[in-house]
């Protein structure tokens, strides 16, 4: 049995997962944090 | 550790250790998972599935990390009601459930060309099932608990009850004969049945995915904190 695609899919799916939830933890924080900002800044 | 529980004192040391780990462990991640699909040698059992192993076990590791850092949270909130120990409890489950989804199907797909099958109802893959139903508990329950206005000791309570999970995982292939290998390494002995040449970048890609770990939580828990205050001015506003 040829391994590689199991080793191919393995490796995608984590570093998609990882890509993706450490892109939108950080986008998310941005907003949240830019929000908070303009908010203090218009008080 | 009350030190930091001043929210201001702990975006102070938030800010620059967010970019530090997220750096750190990206470089450790993609050195380990290089060395894992170039350098390493093939198995002589198992061929080149072994490769799985780089990006399985600290998947493995971060999905029960993650919980034990759930429930370390959640007794400082009941104990000693630390202001941002719930935070670190909501910020650490997304990241904590996914790591852990990982981990089942980077397992199940390691399975299938070394035992024969992608899936087995035996004691380590039950119980780690078990833990990602967990997790996604944790997480509707929080969000309901947080919808209603809730401090989220319902949520730390589970956190506490669910901890109960982590040592069955980890005696699970000692207690039962499962299809799962046994323990590898063990960090209390200190020593380990993997060859130097395929073991160092098992412990490059735990440490470099721990630390990523530890930036996606820091930029939750920011921005949990960033949306109270937002929360707390429109309500001063509205007042």
């Amino acid at each position: 049995m040829n391994h590689w695609p199991f080793i191919i899919g393995s490796y995608a799916l984590t570093i998609l997962g990882t890509l993706g939830v450490t892109a939108w933890s950080y986008a998310a924080m941005k907003r949240a944090e830019r929000d908070a900002e303009a908010l203090r800044r218009d008080k | 550790m009350h030190k930091f529980a001043n929210p201001a004192r702990f975006l102070k040391l938030a800010r620059p250790l967010t970019a530090w780990l997220g750096w750190v462990g990206c470089g450790l991640i993609l050195l380990a998972l290089g060395a894992g699909l170039f350098v390493v040698p093939a198995d002589y059992l198992q061929g080149d599935s072994v490769r799985i192993m780089y990006v399985h076990v600290p998947a493995a590791w971060l999905g029960m990390g993650g919980w034990t850092g759930i429930a370390i949270a959640s007794l400082m909130q009941i104990v000693w009601r630390h202001p941002l120990a719930t935070v670190a409890a909501r910020a650490i489950a997304v990241p904590g459930a996914l790591f852990t989804a990982i981990c089942l199907v980077t397992g199940s797909l390691w399975g299938r060309p070394t035992w024969g099958t992608y899936w087995e109802w035996d004691g380590r893959m039950t119980s780690m099932l078990v833990l990602l139903f967990l997790y996604v508990a944790y997480i509707a329950l929080d969000d309901a608990d947080r919808e209603r206005g809730g401090e989220g000791r319902i949520s730390a309570i589970f956190g506490l009850l669910g901890a109960i999970n982590i040592p069955i995982i980890h005696y699970s292939v000692l207690w039962w004969n499962t299809l799962h290998q046994g323990q590898s390494i063990s960090f209390v002995r200190g020593t380990s049945t993997i060859d130097v040449s395929m073991l160092w970048p098992v412990l490059v890609a735990a440490i470099g995915f721990s630390c990523l770990f530890g930036a996606i939580v820091l930029m939750r828990m920011r921005t949990i904190l960033a949306r109270q205050k937002i929360e707390a001015r429109l309500r001063r506003m509205a007042a």
